[in-house]
C-alpha cells in the first residue's frame, strides 16, 4: 500500500501505462498521449484528495495484471483494461478522471482543441446575440397563463 | 450571558439575506447566525487553470463530497437524488445557476385545480409586491411577455441567445412548441455596483466577476450597512424554548468551537429544506418531545426535490460549450396538468447550452460514448464544444414517507447530528420524467444531434429543497401559518424552502425569496401584536 500522499513506483508506472491506455498520442491530432511526463507531473502534483482513491485503482488494477502493465501484450492489456473499467468502481472513476482533468487542460492538447491557454476569468468570452426573430412563432401562436381560482 | 437580541436568524442564504434585508428598516436589533464564511471571489475556480477539476472537489456541489469544516454531512443513501447546497454567506445561491422562473399562480391551487396534494393558504397575488422588490434587489435579467408565464419586469435585457439558444429555438419552432428566453439572475449589464456577465461559464460553482447574484452580493452588504449583524463561523446546534413554551434563543458553536447561548425574542429558521428540519428535530425538549413546533408530526415530511430527467445530445455545428452561462431558454409547453398524458401536474424546462472540456471528457467516458485508445481523439472533437441539452424540472408532489430524520450515528463535525433522507420517486413523477425524456429526444433530435445520452433522475440533482415544514392553516396538517409563523411556537418563523406547500414545475428561489419577503412584511406589519 502507499502512503496516505503520495504513489509507489509501481503505482506511478502503473499510473503512466494505463493513462496512455485511456489517451495515446497521435500524429494526426498533434497530442501528446496522457503518459506525456508534463500531465503525468501535473496529475502527482495535484492527485490531493484523490490519492487515495486512485491508489485503490491502481492496487486493484495490478492485481487483474498480476505483473507490471506495461509487460503484459496488447491484447491482455486490452482485456484487463475493459474488466477494470466495468469491475473498478468509485476508484477506476477517479482514475480516469484525473487522467481527463490533467490531460484536457495541457498546453498541447488544448491548442489542438483551438481553445485558449487560460483561465476563464477575467477574459470571459463573446456571445452572439442571435436573432431575436426566432420568438416571432412562439409570439404569435400566444397562450395563456392557467387560471387559478 | 449575552444580551438578548430583537430577532435572531439562523442562516444566511437566500431567504435569510432577505428576511434581514427587509426587517432592518425596524431598526431592531437583528442578529444572523451563519456556519459559514465570507466568500472571496478571487479564489473562486473560474480564475484558475485547473477550473473544472475543482468542481470534483472542493468546490463539488455535494456537502459530502466537498467535505469543508462549514458543511455538513447528510446520510441520502436512501435516495436517488443526492443532497447538493452551498454553506456560506450566500448559502447555496453561491453556487445556484441563477435559473429565475417563478411558481405560476396555478400552483398555489393544485388542489381545487387537479384534486392532488393542497393548496396553499396563500396566493400568488399575495407574493406579485415581493416578487418584483426580490428581481429588483437581486438583479434580474430577461424579456418581458412570455405568453405562458406570469408577467414580469426584469430590470436587465435577457442573455445572448448565443449558438445553442439558436438550435434549439429553431427546432422548438419546428415542433410547434413553446420557448422563451429565461429570466435569470445573471446581470446583463452593469448592475447597482456589481459588473455584467462576461461569459465566464462557470457560474454554477461561484461567479468571479459577480454578475451572478448570490446574496453575499446582493442582500447582505445593503443588510449590514443598515445595522443587521452576521456573526460566521457559528453554527446553531439546538433552539431553545423558556417556561411558557416560546422561543428564548438559540445554542450555537463559536468560530472556535465554543458553545455560546444567544437569547433572542424572535428567532427565524432559514437553514433551508434540509438544514431547518435537521434543527427543529434536534431542539427536541421534555415540552417539546418530537422536536420543536413538530406537534402535527409533519417537521421532516414530504420532502419535494424536483426529480430532474435531463436528456442531452451532439450536433454538427458548434455549440456554446462553456463560454455562456448554462441557462438559456426555458418551456412551459408542459407545465399544466394534462390527464392524458398519464400523470396530473407538469414540468417545466430548462435547456442547457453545453460543457466544459474536462467536464465533457470525464462524463462522456463514463457514458461509454468517449472511447479509450486511437478513436478516443476523433470521438472527443465531434463531441467536444457540440453538446445541447433539455432538463425537464419534475413537480414532485408532497408524500409523507419523502422525508428528513436525524441520523442517529452520522455526526458533523460539532457532533450535532447529521440529517437524513428517505425519498423515493413516486410513479407519478416517474410518468412525468418518461414524458419529458420522450419529448427532450424529439427536441434534440429535429435539432439534428446525435450520440443522445440520459441522466434521469440527475443523480446530483438535489438542489431544491421543499415542503419539510409545511405551511397551512391547520396546526394538524401543516407546521408554519399562512404567514410563516410556527403554530406551536408563536415567536418562532420559517423563511426557507421548507413552507413550501407543493413545489411547482419550475427552480424555487425566486418564490423562497418573495416568501421570506412576504414573511417580513407580515411581521412588520403585527410587530405590536406579534405573538398574539
Ligand atoms: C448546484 C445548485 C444549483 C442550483 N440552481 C438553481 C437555479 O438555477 N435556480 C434556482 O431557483 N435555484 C437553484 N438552486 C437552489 C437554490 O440555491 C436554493 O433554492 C436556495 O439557495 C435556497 O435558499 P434557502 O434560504 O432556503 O437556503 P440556503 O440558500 O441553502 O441557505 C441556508 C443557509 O443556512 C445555513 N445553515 C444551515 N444550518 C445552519 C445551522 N445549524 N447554523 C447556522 N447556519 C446554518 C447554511 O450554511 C446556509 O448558508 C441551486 C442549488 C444548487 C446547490
Ligand atoms: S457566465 Fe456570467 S454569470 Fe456565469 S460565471 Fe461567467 S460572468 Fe458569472
Amino acid at each position: 500500500m502507499s502512503a496516505d500522499n503520495q504513489l509507489t513506483r509501481t503505482q506511478r508506472d502503473d499510473l503512466r501505462t494505463v493513462a496512455a491506455m485511456i489517451v495515446p498520442a497521435s500524429d494526426e491530432y498533434k497530442v501528446p498521449g496522457a503518459d506525456d511526463p508534463a500531465i503525468q507531473a501535473d496529475m502527482l502534483a495535484t492527485l490531493g484528495r484523490d490519492t487515495k482513491l486512485v491508489a485503490a485503482a491502481l492496487d486493484h488494477l495490478a492485481r487483474l495484471a498480476g505483473q507490471p502493465l506495461a509487460e503484459l501484450d496488447a491484447a491482455k492489456r486490452d482485456a484487463v483494461a475493459q474488466e477494470f473499467r466495468s469491475s473498478g468502481g468509485t476508484a477506476a472513476a477517479t482514475l480516469v478522471r484525473v487522467v481527463l482533468q490533467c490531460y484536457y487542460r495541457d498546453d498541447q492538447v488544448l491548442r489542438s482543441l483551438g481553445l485558449e491557454l487560460r483561465a476563464p476569468f477575467p477574459k470571459g468570452y463573446v456571445l452572439p446575440d442571435g436573432d431575436w426573430s426566432l420568438l416571432d412563432p412562439v409570439r404569435a401562436r400566444g397562450g395563456a397563463l392557467r387560471r387559478a381560482p | 450571558m449575552k444580551d438578548p437580541v430583537d430577532v435572531l436568524i439562523i442562516g444566511a442564504g437566500a431567504s435569510g439575506a432577505a428576511v434581514a434585508w427587509s426587517l432592518a428598516e425596524t431598526k431592531m436589533h437583528i442578529l444572523c447566525l451563519e456556519q459559514g464564511g465570507w466568500m472571496n471571489p478571487a479564489e473562486y475556480p473560474s480564475t484558475g487553470r485547473d477550473w473544472e477539476a475543482k468542481f470534483y472537489g472542493e468546490w463539488s456541489s455535494s456537502p459530502n463530497v466537498r467535505g469543508r469544516p462549514e458543511d455538513y454531512p447528510i446520510n441520502d443513501d436512501n435516495s436517488p437524488i443526492k443532497v447538493v447546497n452551498y454553506n456560506a454567506v450566500g448559502g447555496s445561491t453561491v453556487m445556484y445557476t441563477a435559473h429565475w422562473p417563478r411558481l405560476h399562480p396555478s400552483d398555489f391551487k393544485v388542489k381545487t385545480l387537479d384534486g392532488v396534494a393542497d393548496d396553499w393558504p396563500i396566493d400568488y397575488d399575495a407574493l406579485t409586491p415581493f416578487f418584483e422588490e426580490n428581481d429588483r434587489m437581486m438583479g434580474t435579467s430577461g424579456l418581458s411577455g412570455d405568453p405562458v408565464s406570469p408577467l414580469t419586469h426584469p430590470p436587465m435585457p435577457q442573455q445572448p441567445l448565443g449558438l445553442s439558444g439558436a438550435i434549439l429555438g429553431k427546432a422548438m419552432n419546428k415542433l410547434g412548441w413553446h420557448w422563451w428566453p429565461s429570466d435569470t439572475t445573471v446581470a446583463t449589464m452593469d448592475y447597482e455596483g456589481r459588473a455584467r456577465c462576461i461569459n465566464l461559464g462557470h457560474c454554477t460553482p461561484a461567479c468571479a466577476q459577480g454578475a451572478k447574484s448570490s446574496t453575499d452580493i446582493t442582500y447582505w452588504p445593503h443588510a449590514v450597512r443598515a445595522g443587521v449583524e452576521l456573526r460566521t463561523h457559528c453554527r446553531v446546534r439546538e433552539i431553545t424554548t423558556d417556561e411558557n413554551g416560546m422561543a428564548s434563543g438559540v445554542v450555537y458553536y463559536d468560530k472556535d468551537g465554543i458553545e455560546q447561548f444567544q437569547p433572542a425574542h424572535v428567532v427565524i429558521i432559514a437553514c433551508n429544506g434540509v438544514g431547518t428540519p435537521r434543527l427543529l428535530l434536534n431542539s427536541a425538549s421534555a415540552r417539546f418531545p418530537n422536536g420543536l413546533a413538530n406537534s402535527s408530526g409533519l417537521v421532516g415530511k414530504n420532502l419535494m426535490f424536483h426529480p430532474y430527467a435531463q436528456i442531452y445530445g451532439y450536433v454538427k455545428e458548434p455549440t456554446d460549450s462553456n463560454r455562456a452561462p448554462p441557462t438559456c431558454l426555458w418551456s412551459k409547453e408542459w407545465y399544466d396538468t394534462d390527464l392524458s398524458r398519464g400523470f396530473v401536474r407538469g414540468y417545466g424546462v430548462q435547456f442547457v447550452r453545453g460543457a466544459g472540456p474536462v467536464f465533457e471528457a470525464v462524463v462522456s467516458e463514463q457514458k461509454g460514448i468517449l472511447p479509450w485508445g486511437e478513436d478516443h481523439h476523433r470521438v472527443f472533437r465531434k463531441l467536444n464544444g457540440h453538446r445541447l441539452g433539455f432538463s425537464a424540472i419534475c413537480e414532485d408532489l408532497p408524500e409523507e414517507h419523502n422525508c428528513v430524520t436525524l441520523d442517529p450515528v452520522l455526526k458533523d463535525n460539532h457532533g450535532i447530528p447529521a440529517p437524513k433522507i428517505n425519498y423515493t420517486i413516486s410513479e407519478n413523477s416517474q410518468k412525468m420524467m418518461d414524458h419529458a425524456l420522450a419529448r427532450g429526444r424529439e427536441v434534440l433530435e429535429t435539432a439534428g444531434a446525435t450520440d443522445i445520452c440520459i441522466n434521469s433522475p440527475i443523480p446530483w440533482g438535489g438542489w431544491h429543497l421543499l415542503g419539510t415544514a409545511r405551511m397551512g392553516t391547520d396546526p394538524k396538517r401543516s407546521v408554519v401559518n399562512e404567514w410563516g409563523r410556527t403554530h406551536d411556537v408563536k415567536n418562532l418563523f420559517i423563511v426557507d424552502g421548507s413552507v413550501f406547500v407543493t413545489s411547482g414545475g419550475v427552480n424555487p428561489t425566486s418564490t423562497i425569496q418573495a416568501i421570506a419577503l412576504y414573511v417580513a412584511d407580515q411581521m412588520k406589519q403585527r410587530l405590536a401584536n406579534l405573538f398574539d
